[in-house]
């Protein structure tokens, strides 16, 4: 039956050559269909002897396998091929640009603040607020800052033509302090907290500007001396400037409201024309600080002779100066956009203690 | 204040050497602002003599000269009018800087004559203001000698600032006390003269006002020659920065450096009767030494003479009675003015001055006598004549305050155990008087007004003692982790500050006040500054809007395509100050190549205003939406979000064109602002424990309705009605489509809205789907809508 395998080679020639599907269809119905060639044969069997049907059985069989076989490979192949040539008119110019996430920023006074409000949790400091439209008596008298006091001057303050309930001038607070006065009035010892806002003076030059923002820091308890102020400065510091070899200096000075008081110098070197904090080859004026006056205690309501604790203030323009660079204040409240963004920070740069306080 | 190390030395007997001067200086809180030398800069300039002058061959006004710096003859050329042989000068060589202009010195030819530097004039050498001819010294001033060591300029200035509670510290001897109490040598005692005078004061004093003015001594001293000061003086003065005016005028600001003790001299011809120490007068006038006129009130105290004031009681003395070159009887004050009202009234005058900047931290009132005993001897020295019996008015304030102590104190307040014997020995050294018992007894001196209580001795103690001896000392630590502690307020800022920005906002801070035009569209201010620093920024804000608009016309003006900016702050109204969010934004969005709208809608800033109160935590699944914000919006696109008719919780909306033009913005603006502390506070609930998770077990269906409504319903209606139409079964309803034009009515809109049912037990029926379907539409009927064919 040389004709069998000859049929095969030929069947397997026709199926190779089919070009498309439809010729590959057309073949596989000339071959399998109902009335296929090798149909036809698979019919022939019916009318063998036994042994015939022994010997010419598995050889039509095995026809019918390898031409099945064959047309589901070239099918497959013709599939392949068709769906290559459809994905290949389908390219698009990928280098085509994307809208990148719409990126905002968080301006760096905001962005401090929460750094600071980090820190200071840790040291177990909450964070206070008062009002910035304060009363003379806040701002100033029960701060032991007499009327007389040169910092009163209207050149320092900028006042407002109206008085409080009590008779008292409202003013733009000059500093924090009065939150001091507040938070000892509403709050019993213990008192640990930093007080974060913006105050206001009567300056605009270079270096000032008649709006700015600056951290209090207040404890009250007992047995506190000036030794843990100093540790808790530095202990911010280090912690905020992210560095270990902070060094300050305290010299002695005053302030109406503290007594000791002490200026904070704070350790730089100079770095490609730049201070960066830490060393001890220059010194600048960070903050000021010192003991919580006995009359400043005793006019929020304390027994002096039982609480004592430390104060301190600083700018924190200044401080995000410091850390990241920038060197003009103004421009902290200008809301250029390009100002914003080189400065600003992420959303998700949310200062905490494992990921760092720093951006 | 100023003073020269010569100067200090007359005070401290110390071998310290400068930096040890300076270093203690800033230590024990008496802050070195700078130091300068002025030998310095005149180290090249030396002593040398005119030898010859000839006129220059090719020039009128030039003379070459020969001079002799000690290295012999040497050929200058110098255009002074004064220069001749002889004449001895100072001479800077080839190499030396002129201080004055920074010039280097070198060899020229000068109009064709060669010049090998330069005879030096007063200003050239920064020395003084004449520049009419070169310097003339003494003949026999050492020629070759450094000139600065000649004339004795080789003494450093320093400046120390000086804290406004150190009345001691506004003279060198005060300084020089201080020193000595930190172990830099020994203060050397003042000797004061006892000068008794020949004769009465005949100038008659008073005081009427014993409060301003509780002590006024003063005599006259007959028969002086007044002229220029003698030069050590006029150097020392020169080298603070003060102008030598006349031996008289130059005495009182010595006496003033020396001791922190100013002085009055008043001319006795141009004195119109006595002098009187009483309150000024409304509509008195009194023209001050600065040549300006002063009005005075009676909360100013003044010297009056007999036809009105003479001058400004411890602050400037008149002009009228100030002493000349021809005074030849002069009367000396020496006078107590009350601190408080020497502040007050400096203030009110906007006057400043030294005598000022020492009455107002308070001169000793122990020194009055020795002051004016002091200042006659310097007058009898400079100027001669005769002084008459010194007379007084009032009482000198001299307080004679103690403080109890106890040495413990100073452990307990610095935290540094300073032994008593040592404490005892500052406080000594400084001026107190210490008795030492159980409880100690401190005398305060008459020089410290600003020490009342123990927490100043501690001050004295450690700031003497070295406040680099404070040791370092943890603050006690809660035991565990550090609690919380921002208030649910902070923490809503904090979000609602970092969900803006994660949606593409930038965080700007603006001045919190603006200007009353900017103000005025948004209410006006109820805050408005006395004394603002300009117009610009007088009326505190009462939106965040106008600060965020300004920054937006700036951005688009520099050339920005699309502003974005948020500020979380407050705005400050007639009650009080209320924490808020601001949103504008202009211009564009960048323009993309797959399109999409690029100019901001209300929609945007309604969309902003969500986002943030749902951030702040405020229930937004249950505000209203009234349409119309205030008038600074659109009136028809703009919108409140509001809990019920009254809390308004945020404005959204398109600007109102007119506002947008008053901010010099063209095109559309949308803005908006949330009012934080309108958010209803949280109500507690069970901590951190999450209600028990309950997935429905069937599959949610949906269905789609469109209806024809009247064009003017607002959607929020239709959406709230058919959400109400069947609340068991109803989970949510969305709309997804409105559609006006072709095939809707005039005068209607479609609205397609997709309501989502959830069934619970079991699958919903087609009579049941078919039963919510029907609610849902009657539901929507009674709005006027109907169902879309």
């Amino acid at each position: 039956m040389a004709d069998l395998e000859q049929m095969t080679g030929d069947w397997l020639a026709r199926i190779g050559a089919a070009g498309d599907l439809a010729a590959l269809e057309t073949e596989r119905v000339a071959a399998l269909g109902k009335q296929g060639v090798v149909t036809g044969l698979l019919k022939t069997l019916g009318g063998m002897s036994p042994e015939e049907r022994q010997s010419e059985g598995p050889r039509i069989h095995a026809l019918r396998e390898a031409v099945t076989a064959a047309i589901a490979d070239r099918k497959a192949a013709l599939e392949g091929a068709e769906l290559e040539r459809r994905l290949a008119t389908e390219g698009l110019d990928m280098t085509l640009p994307v809208a990148g996430a719409s990126e905002g920023s968080v301006h760096p006074v905001s962005q401090v603040m929460d750094e600071l409000a980090e820190i200071f949790a840790d040291l177990g400091f909450a964070v206070a607020t008062g009002p910035e439209i304060e009363d003379d008596w806040r701002n100033f008298t029960a701060l032991n800052i007499p009327e007389s006091h040169p910092a009163r001057a209207m050149h320092d303050t900028f006042y407002f033509d109206r008085k409080d309930g009590e008779g008292r001038s409202m003013l733009l607070r000059t500093h924090t302090s009065p939150v001091q006065i507040r938070t000892m009035q509403s709050q019993e010892p213990p008192i640990y907290v930093i007080a974060p806002g913006r105050t206001y003076r009567s300056d605009s030059d270079a270096t000032h500007t008649p709006m700015f923002h600056q951290v209090e820091g207040l404890v009250i308890d007992r047995g506190i001396t000036l030794g843990h102020l100093k540790w808790t400065l530095e202990t911010f510091l280090k912690a905020y400037f992210e560095r270990d070899d902070i060094v300050l200096r305290l010299r002695p000075s005053y302030f109406p409201f503290t007594e000791p008081s002490a200026e904070v110098d704070v350790g730089y070197t100079i770095q490609n024309g730049r201070r960066v904090l830490g060393g001890t080859d220059h010194w600048m004026e960070l903050l000021g600080s010192g003991m919580v006056h006995p009359r400043v205690i005793a006019n929020c309501g304390l027994d002096p002779d039982d609480w004592q604790g430390f104060a301190f203030g600083c700018g924190i323009d200044r401080l995000a100066m410091l850390k990241y660079g920038m060197d003009d204040l103004r421009a902290f409240f200008d809301g250029d956009m390009r100002w914003l963004r080189h400065y600003g920070f992420r959303a998700l740069d949310v200062p905490t203690l494992s990921g760092g306080v720093g951006a | 204040m100023k003073f020269t190390l010569s100067w200090l030395k007359e005070h401290l007997d110390t071998g310290a050497d400068l930096q040890a001067v300076l270093d203690t200086l800033t230590a024990i809180g008496l802050e070195v602002e700078g130091v300068e030398n002025p030998a310095e800069k005149l180290a090249a300039f030396r002593v040398a003599r005119v030898l010859t002058a000839a006129p220059h061959p090719q020039a009128d006004k030039l003379q070459v000269l020969t001079v002799d710096a000690g290295d012999g003859p040497l050929q200058v050329v110098c255009g002074a009018p004064n220069a001749r042989a002889g004449l001895v000068g100072v001479f800077g060589a080839p190499g030396a800087v002129v201080p004055a202009n920074g010039m280097v010195l070198k060899v020229a030819a000068i109009r064709g004559v060669e010049s090998n530097g330069m005879m030096c004039s007063t200003r050239e050498l920064e020395l003084g203001e004449d520049h009419e001819g070169i310097i003339e010294l003494a003949a026999d001033a050492p020629v070759g000698a450094r000139f600065a060591d000649y004339a004795g300029l080789d003494d450093p200035v320093i400046d120390v600032s000086v804290t406004p509670n150190r009345q001691d510290a506004m003279g060198v001897h005060g300084i020089a006390r201080d020193l000595a109490a930190a172990g830099l040598g020994t203060l050397k005692a003042v000797d004061v003269p006892d000068i008794a005078g020949t004769y009465p004061c005949p100038v008659p004093i008073a005081i009427e006002d014993a409060e301003g003015c509780p002590a006024f001594y003063g005599r006259v001293v007959r028969g002086v020659t007044n002229g220029p000061s003698p030069d050590w003086l006029q150097q020392r003065l020169k080298a603070v920065g003060q102008r030598p005016i006349s031996a008289l005028v130059d005495m009182t600001n010595y006496i003033s450096l020396s001791y922190g003790r100013p002085l009055h001299v008043y001319d006795l011809a141009k004195l119109k009767g006595g002098l009187t120490a009483r309150r000024g007068r409304e509509g008195e006038e009194v023209l001050a030494l600065n040549g300006k006129v002063y009005g005075l009130d009676p909360s100013i105290t003044v010297i009056a003479n007999d036809e009105g004031p003479d001058g400004i009681g411890g602050i400037m003395g008149g002009e009228e009675s100030s002493v000349s070159e021809t005074t030849t009887n002069v009367f000396i004050e020496c006078a107590f003015f009350d601190p408080e009202r020497i502040a007050l009234s400096g203030q009110k005058l906007a006057l400043t001055s030294d005598a000022r900047s020492r009455f107002e931290r308070g001169v000793d009132p122990a020194f009055v006598e020795a002051g004016l005993q002091l200042g006659t001897a310097m007058v009898l020295e400079l100027a001669g004549g005769e002084p008459s019996q010194v007379t007084h008015a009032g009482t000198l304030p001299i307080p004679h305050r103690h403080v109890d102590y106890r040495p413990e104190r100073c452990a307990e307040l610095a935290g540094v155990a300073v032994p008593g014997d040592r404490q005892a020995q500052i406080l000594q050294r400084l001026g107190f008087t210490v008795t030492r018992d159980d409880v100690w007894k401190i005398a305060v001196p008459s020089w410290r007004r600003d020490i009342d209580g123990a927490a100043d001795i501690v001050e004295e103690v450690i700031r003497i003692e070295g406040l680099d001896k404070v040791p370092s000392t943890p603050l006690p630590r809660a035991p565990g982790v550090a609690k919380p502690t921002a208030t649910a307020a902070q923490m809503a800022e904090r979000w609602v500050r970092r969900t803006a920005a994660a949606r593409g906002l930038n965080e700007a801070v603006t001045w919190s006040f603006i200007s009353e035009e900017e103000a005025a569209p948004f209410g006006g201010s109820a805050w408005v500054l006395a004394n603002p620093i300009s117009e610009d920024m007088k009326a505190m804000r009462p939106s965040l809007l106008p600060g965020l608009l300004a920054a937006a016309r700036r951005n688009l003006a520099r050339g920005a395509e699309g502003v974005k900016l948020f500020e979380v702050g407050r705005r400050y109204l007639g009650d009080t100050e209320h924490p808020t969010v601001g949103i504008v934004l202009a211009g564009a969005e960048p323009r993309d190549w797959r399109g999409g709208k690029r100019s901001f809608d209300a929609y945007d800033a309604k969309a902003e205003a969500l986002v943030l109160l749902a951030a702040a935590g405020a229930p937004v699944e249950n505000l209203q939406v009234p349409t119309a914000a205030s008038d600074v919006y659109h009136p028809g696109r703009s919108g409140r979000l509001t809990l019920g008719p009254k809390t308004v919780l945020a404005e959204f909306g398109v600007l109102h064109p007119r506002v947008a033009r008053a901010f010099d913005l063209d095109g559309p603006v949308v803005a908006a602002e949330v009012y934080l502390d309108a958010i209803p506070p949280k109500r507690g609930g069970q901590g951190r424990m999450r209600s028990a998770y309950a997935p429905p077990a069937l599959q949610p269906v949906r269905r789609d309705f469109a209806f024809l409504v009247p064009e003017s319903l607002a959607a929020d209606q239709l959406l709230r009605a058919v959400k109400g139409a069947d609340k068991a079964a109803i989970t949510s309803v969305s709309l997804f489509d409105v559609f006006t034009g072709a095939g809707v009515p005039e005068g209607q809109k479609s609205l397609a809205i997709e309501v989502v049912l959830q069934p619970t037990e079991k699958s919903f029926t087609d009579e049941e789907l078919k039963a919510i379907s029907d609610r849902v539409v009657t539901a929507a009927a009674k709005l006027g809508a109907s169902l879309r064919a």
